[in-house]
């Protein structure tokens, strides 16, 4: 199939949301999406995330001094139907009384597509979200899955300069959502359109984000690539938004960081850090002649493939790492660790 | 299957309730068709009083028709946009609203009738038309069709479904003609029972606001029940059975629900 959209880079500036009531939902925001890139917005519930789609959308309006501007041109004042965009909800949105096709028809109808052209387009939609069975049944005869797919079908369907989905798999049960994420990536990928992606959950920020901004309290908290974000958290918030972090307290000393479990060596160590973090990965069991710290174990979980381990090491909580080997772990057994010096971390 | 005591006592006690209700109907629809009620049915049966009611009493019926068509076009324009407005905001002002709408219908039809020929009566040709009663119908029929069409757009998630049609690059009218009212039909229907049954049905401020030359169908019925032969107060029954009941059956046959639902499973 040949898609012909050209893609899209969206700019904001100044971007703020202050609700009717006074609740301030966005700080004012700067971001800039590139054409063809897939930016996710991640966050927890109430931060920002969505209002800032919102106003890409044309849902909301910023609030005065902001502006949203599609290729350089100003789109500010335009309402979602001037500005050609194709959104998915979390609800899906689909018309209850009209049929699959007809939905994914809907916005053609709308532009005076001829009759032809528009049932070719829908049936290529069908096929593309592999749905072509479904064409004439009623939304309340399809599962959430499929709801779905129908909903992308239909945002698609108008060749949308940009796509818009708010958390489009939130509704969905754990399975199909690993299955649709997939698809969706694929899809965006083959597309190229630009895109931009809401969602609260992590693994699927990381998945299909070219780039992740990560939102906390209405404001950007760190915009970098997946791999940035997840090995080079630029806040304590971030480093614990995404992924497992582990955190022991202690000061540095002579070229290493000094616990009361024991002492990492950190060449690199800010002089004024009070707390190391590093990722599960970079923690492993070792001898007890090459241990760094030392813990007692306060929780194992066996997982088939690997052991996850909670181990005390004198800080708020356990460090969680996991280990392949085939041993049995008592509640309570001492173990020695090591940590991978270019894990480490200090914010 | 053995059924014990209590089933036969519900079963009774259900027959009893029924029968309070039918009964009357069926012996006013007899008194309507027999030669002379005092000498029950061996007198036989006639059409005599049902001609004599449609002789003397025909501009009721097409009057009532007229009027309860009205009234239904009425409430329909002024209560779909009302409903929808209730529906998008939700906030003191719009329940306020919700509340003073259902008003006519917990006041007194009397005082109703009386506020609106105190207020209104003294405006020359207004007081003696049709119209005039209409008002009254579509003040009193109106919050029946606000709530149903409220309570379906409530049911529904209208923003997002509004939000999605927009997205699409429809325009306010299109959203509301292709989205907003094919979802609210069921209530729209449900209303629209409503309002032509009360209408048709309406006495008791009818019975104020008409004139001798507009009357309405139950407004006539009292008058034939009180100045005429019992036989043709019955026989005026039975012409408004034979009106409302195809009336009630086509609305609801319309308002039909959908074949049944059938989820699949997620692949």
């Amino acid at each position: 199939m040949t898609e012909t959209m050209k893609p899209l880079s969206i700019t904001l500036t100044g971007c703020a949301k202050t609700f009717a009531d006074g609740t301030r939902a966005l700080e004012p925001l700067d971001l800039k999406i590139n054409a063809g890139e897939t930016v996710v917005l991640l966050g927890p519930s109430g931060c920002g995330k969505t209002t800032t789609l919102r106003i890409v959308a044309g849902l909301e309006q910023p609030d005065a001094g902001g502006k949203v501007l599609f290729d350089g041109e100003d789109v500010t004042p335009l309402p979602i139907e001037k500005r050609n965009v194709g959104m998915v909800f979390q609800s899906y949105a689909l018309f209850p009384n009209m049929s699959v096709a007809e939905n994914i028809g809907y916005g053609l109808r709308l532009r005076k597509a001829e009759a032809a052209a528009l049932r070719a387009r829908v049936g290529d939609m069908l096929s593309m979200m592999r749905i072509e069975k479904l064409a004439d049944r009623r939304i309340d005869q399809l599962s959430g899955g499929q709801r779905q797919r129908v909903a992308l079908a239909r945002a698609l369907a108008v060749r949308p300069r940009a796509l818009l989905l708010d958390e489009p798999l939130t509704a969905l049960d754990a399975k199909l959502r690993d299955a649709l994420r997939i698809e969706i990536d694929e899809l965006l990928r083959r597309l190229g359109i630009t895109a931009v992606y809401v969602t609260h959950d992590q693994a699927e920020a990381m998945a299909l984000g070219d780039r992740i901004v990560v939102m906390e309290h209405g404001k950007v908290a760190q915009v970098g690539t997946p791999r940035d974000i997840y090995q080079r958290p630029a806040t304590p918030f971030v480093a614990d938004f995404i992924g497992t972090m582990n955190r022991v307290p202690g000061k540095v000393a002579d070229g290493g960081f000094v616990t009361s479990a024991g002492t990492i060596p950190w060449a690199a160590a800010p002089p004024q850090a009070t707390e190391a973090m590093f990722r599960p990965q970079d923690v492993s069991l070792a001898e007890d002649g090459e241990a760094h710290l030392r813990g007692t174990i306060a929780a194992a979980f066996f997982l088939g493939d690997r052991t996850r381990l909670a181990v005390n090491v004198g800080g708020d909580k356990p460090l969680i790492l996991e280990t392949g080997t085939r041993r049995d772990f008592r509640h309570g057994e001492t173990v020695a660790l090591r940590i991978d010096p270019h894990g480490l971390l200090s914010l | 299957m053995k059924r014990g005591m209590a089933f036969y006592a519900q079963l009774g006690f259900t027959l009893f309730v029924c029968a309070f209700l039918i009964v009357p109907v069926i012996l006013s629809i007899l008194a309507g068709v027999t030669v002379n009620y005092l000498s029950c049915i061996q007198s036989g049966f006639t059409l005599r009083w049902v001609y004599a009611v449609w002789d003397g009493y025909r501009d009721t019926v097409f009057l009532s028709i007229g009027i309860s068509l009205a009234c239904l076009a009425g409430t329909l324009i002024l209560g779909i946009p009302a409903a929808y407005a209730l529906a998008k905001r939700q906030n003191a002002l719009s329940r306020a609203i919700e509340e003073l709408l259902v008003m006519p219908v917990a006041v007194p039809g009397l005082a109703t009738a009386l506020a609106l020929i105190v207020t209104y009566g003294g405006f020359g040709g207004f007081r003696t038309s049709w119209v005039f009663i209409l008002v009254g119908h579509i003040l009193f029929t109106l919050p029946f069709m606000v709530c149903s069409v409220l309570a379906v757009l409530s049911a529904i998630d209208l923003k997002t479904l509004e939000e999605g049609a927009a997205s699409l690059g429809a325009s306010f009218r299109q959203r509301f003609f292709h989205v907003v009212l094919p979802n609210c039909r069921g209530g729209i229907l449900a209303g629209s029972l409503m309002v032509v049954t009360l209408s048709m049905g309406e006495f008791n401020m009818t019975w104020l606001l008409h004139t001798p030359l507009t009357k309405t169908l139950p407004v006539g019925l009292a008058d034939a029940y009180a100045s005429l032969r019992l036989e043709i107060g019955s026989a005026y029954t039975l012409v408004f059975f034979l009106m409302i009941v195809p009336l009630l059956v086509a609305l609801q046959w319309l308002g039909q629900a959908r074949p049944t639902k059938f989820v699949a499973d997620d692949e």
